[in-house]
């Protein structure tokens, strides 16, 4: 039986240079989020939502503290094997989906399995079953200058997805989305996390997008302020 | 294997760049090709010179004659197996442009000098019988479309025969071929004797002297025995191994090999810039896509393979294209019809051209590539 807790962050401290300068973008903080959960990061620009979700992502490491996901110590991986575990446990959604225009949906989907051990034939069946779940199988062979803005993001979903990974995190996924659209990807979102039991922490501005998730926090000066359940 | 289509596709991205920058690598090696068929044209008889040859000549020049009387002298001197007398005829074939080397030799003694110029045995003898025969290179014969049995009329230039005649007839009795491509098989050959006894002037001379040692190791010193052996006669003599007699005749014309060295590296420096260029610019336009990369999982190196990879494939294709033209348009033939007796692509050049295909895709991919291996995904996928 695996443990309920999924992540555990304690007294995590990000600081950046500039110059002589240093700027504090995290400071002394502490999250737990356990595994099914859909959490989303809230706060106004700067206060370091998306630094937090680098760190959960293992894009960036903590200046201090310890970052530890689903039992490993990421804090203290190289960079080479921060790829490596990414590339097993993180699915990333990105705001501007971030798709590779010389690729078709298909292909793109297909990116994070070109670094496992998967024969073609698994990889396109994979493929393929998660463009069934984002509801694009009849798009599989455009190339993303021919999908519109919500089909490249569930696009994007189904390439975040594609591998089972353990933990998905999504950066404004609807940002970039009329309200209409967004709503069909927070909803497919809100899907995996219930259907498919998917641990989903979402960085996001708008109330509305947060409130499809089960938990919301608000982040102020690096720390993170208010917590309310859905 | 399964990364060859994300490499692939990227050639997509800006098909027009991708095409002209090839399109610059094919060129390059075509002339590296062209080059290379030139410089050992130029080149023709040094590496296949013979160790235990050496050639005797006038100690100021070329053209200054030798009393054939020191062929008994010389072929006195221990270590010394045989010599033929050998003279420059410089006549015309039908037209000045027909131009190809007109040598006067003693037939036995040559052939015995040089076993590399292949002659069938009723030729050989043919020859030995005919006072006015003569043995081509077969590609000069099929040059003229001669056959053997063909009587080749040569105008005379400063080699002019006794009476008021101007012209010299020789019957082609056999054709020569090399026992190796370098071998020069453009030139034609006839009898010393012949030329002489119907020569209006010159009698008793010769233009140089073709030795064959006994022992190579000995050959630095017998071409100084010799040289003594004339020294303070009216005609001195100038002895030098056969290789340095070639070098320094190829080199009348000045170093053509570093000419070409010198042409090829600007030109290899120039696509450098160019392929390296084109890969740092599609690098530079992929920033947010490698950072995407990264963030699913690609490891830096992987990155850093993918891109050496992509300018690798530029170079393998247009490498390989621009080869196979070069040795397409070498093997139709020497441009100058005939001043180039020796044109093709050499083999050790081939091999130095895949060399080059290689390090051009290593050095101009090694910049972008590392880049790619050095670029933070966090920063770039904040520069979308």
């Amino acid at each position: 039986m695996p443990d309920k807790r999924l992540v555990t962050m304690r007294n995590v401290e990000k600081l950046f240079h500039r110059g002589s300068e240093d700027i504090r973008v995290l400071n002394n903080l502490d999250l737990d989020i356990d595994r099914g959960e859909f959490l989303a990061l809230m706060g106004p620009s700067g206060s370091g939502k998306s630094t937090l979700l680098n760190l959960l992502a293992g894009l960036d490491q903590p200046t201090s503290g310890t970052v530890d996901v689903d039992g490993e110590r990421i804090d203290r991986m190289n960079r080479r094997q921060l790829a490596r575990w990414r590339a097993r446990h993180v699915g990333f959604v990105f705001q501007f989906y971030n798709l590779l225009p010389v690729l078709s949906a298909e292909r793109n989907i297909e990116l994070p399995l070109l670094l496992t051990s998967l024969s073609a034939k698994d990889r396109k069946e994979h493929v393929h079953s998660v463009l069934k779940i984002v509801g694009l199988e009849h798009r599989a062979r455009h190339t993303p200058q021919t999908l519109s803005g919500g089909e490249q993001q569930r696009v994007g979903i189904a390439r975040a997805i594609v591998t089972d990974p353990t933990l998905i995190l999504a950066d404004e996924p609807t940002g970039d989305l009329d309200r209409k659209t967004g709503d069909g990807i927070l909803d497919l979102l809100q899907a995996l996390n219930r259907q498919h039991r998917k641990t989903i922490v979402m960085v996001t501005h708008d109330p509305h997008a947060a409130g499809h998730a089960k938990r919301r926090l608000y982040m102020v000066d690096g720390q993170l302020s208010s917590e309310m359940a859905a | 294997m399964k990364f060859v289509r994300l490499i692939l596709s990227n050639f997509r991205r800006h098909k027009t760049r991708t095409l002209l920058t090839i399109l610059s690598i094919i060129v390059a090696f075509v002339l590296f090709g062209y080059l290379a068929a030139i410089r050992k044209a130029f080149q023709m008889g040094v590496s296949l010179a013979g160790a235990d040859r050496l050639v005797v000549r006038h100690k100021v020049s070329l053209i200054q004659p030798l009393p054939q009387s020191y062929q008994a002298q010389i072929e006195r001197i221990d270590g010394i197996v045989t010599s033929s007398q050998a003279a420059w005829f410089g006549g015309i074939y039908k037209d000045e442009r027909n131009f190809f080397a007109q040598i006067a030799v003693e037939p036995e003694r040559f052939l015995a000098i040089y076993p590399e110029f292949i002659v069938p045995p009723a030729q050989k003898e043919a020859w030995m019988r005919t006072r006015t025969g003569a043995v081509a290179g077969r590609k000069l014969a099929e040059r003229f479309g001669w056959k053997v049995g063909d009587r080749i009329p040569i105008q005379a230039t400063f080699m002019r025969p006794k009476g008021n005649g101007n012209m010299w007839q020789f019957d082609l009795v056999g054709l020569y071929d090399g026992s190796d491509p370098e071998i020069d098989t453009t030139q034609f050959f006839f009898r010393h004797d012949y030329m002489d006894e119907n020569r209006a002037f010159g009698q008793g001379q010769t233009g140089w002297y073709y030795i064959k040692v006994k022992d190579p190791k000995h050959a630095e010193e017998l071409a100084k025995r010799i040289d003594e052996t004339f020294a303070n006669s009216p005609a001195e003599t100038k002895t030098e191994t056969e290789k340095a007699f070639v070098k320094g005749f190829a080199e009348q014309m000045g170093n053509i090999g570093a000419i070409v060295v010198a042409i090829l590296t600007a030109v290899f420096f120039t696509i450098l810039l160019v392929a390296g260029n084109t890969m740092s610019q599609a690098v530079r336009e992929r920033t947010a896509e490698l950072g995407v990369l990264k963030a699913v999982g690609f490891t830096d190196v992987q990155v850093l393979m993918l891109v050496l990879a992509e300018s690798m494939l530029i170079s393998v294709v247009g490498g390989v294209i621009g080869v196979a033209i070069g040795w397409l348009t070498v093997s139709a033939g020497d441009p100058t019809h005939g001043a180039l007796p020796v044109f093709f692509f050499p083999p050790e050049d081939m091999i130095a051209a895949i060399v080059f295909i290689v390090v051009l895709g290593l050095i101009t991919g090694a910049l972008p590539a590392l880049q790619a291996l050095r670029l933070n995904a966090v920063e770039a996928l904040r520069r979308e």
